[in-house]
């Protein structure tokens, strides 16, 4: 099997998914966005795992990458429980609006 | 040479919708740009000979995820939030963007500076990446107790789900 895209290639996009995620969760004020900004920086390291999978020929990288999916589902599972209750309690998804423990 | 022009193509979307989901306003249009960049995420998967993870990656996050994103969106019944948002450049988005650039800036120098290889493998053995090989590797061996913890969050995650969700205790 012939190889081409070389790692350099790879680690550039994953170093830019994962700088895009912090932009957004620094950023953004709404909850639900700052959950995708997440998933964003989770998909830019499991691009890095991937490259180097491949690069040293080892399929660990791909597993590492299939159980971090498993680990966001799960955060995605309860972090949006946590914004339905928030939403409920307080009627609103804006970081601002949680100043509950603020002294 | 297709494969990395193909690769370049399927990055830049990605990265476009990247920067769409940070900078809509609206959180359904930021899921939408989500999805699509999932997908090319996925073709890119295949590009880097990882057909199996860019299957799940379809199926889990471009699926399963993208749904629950998008039904707590309709749920909550959110319109365009953050008005005074992106309009001009506010102090947040200044130092917030600078921080993410400088963090972006020290991941690729970590790669580019401290010697990870330029040239692609020569070659992959057969198989490489496909169902079997890592359903094989993630069976045997020392990747079994991750297998396990993760099954176990991912029956802690669905019950706590259910408990916070729930409108009654």
């Amino acid at each position: 099997m012939k190889v081409e895209i070389s790692l350099h290639a790879v680690l550039a996009l994953s170093a830019a998914l994962f700088t895009i995620g912090v932009a957004g969760v620094l950023v953004r004020r709404n909850l639900l966005v700052v959950f995708m900004s997440v998933e964003l920086m989770l998909n830019g390291v499991n691009v890095a795992f991937v490259g180097f999978a491949r690069q040293w020929a080892d399929v660990g990288g791909h597993l590492a990458a299939l159980l971090t999916m498993a680990v966001a589902a799960s955060e995605v599972a309860v972090g949006l429980a946590l914004v339905i209750l928030l939403f409920r309690n307080r009627g609103s998804s804006d970081l601002d609006d949680l100043t509950l423990l603020r002294g | 040479m297709a494969a990395t022009a193909l690769f370049w193509v399927f990055s830049a979307v990605v990265l476009l919708c990247g920067l769409l989901v940070v900078t809509r306003r609206n959180p359904f249009e930021s899921a939408l740009a989500l999805v699509v960049a999932f997908f090319f995420l996925a073709a890119d998967f295949v590009l880097l000979d990882a057909p199996f993870v860019a299957l799940v990656q379809v199926l889990v996050y471009a699926g399963a995820v993208m749904v629950l994103f998008i039904f707590v969106i309709m749920l909550l019944n959110l319109r365009g939030e953050e008005p005074r948002l992106l309009r001009r450049v506010t102090p947040r988005v200044l130092t917030g963007s600078v921080v993410a650039v400088l963090l972006g800036c020290a991941a690729l120098s970590v790669a580019f500076l401290q010697g990870a290889p330029s040239s692609p493998p020569p070659s992959l053995p057969a198989g490489f990446g496909e169902v079997e090989t890592v359903g094989l590797a993630l069976l045997g061996g020392r990747w079994m107790v991750a297998l396990e913890a993760v099954s176990v969050l991912l029956t802690a995650a669905l019950a706590g789900a259910v408990v916070l969700a729930k409108k009654e205790v």
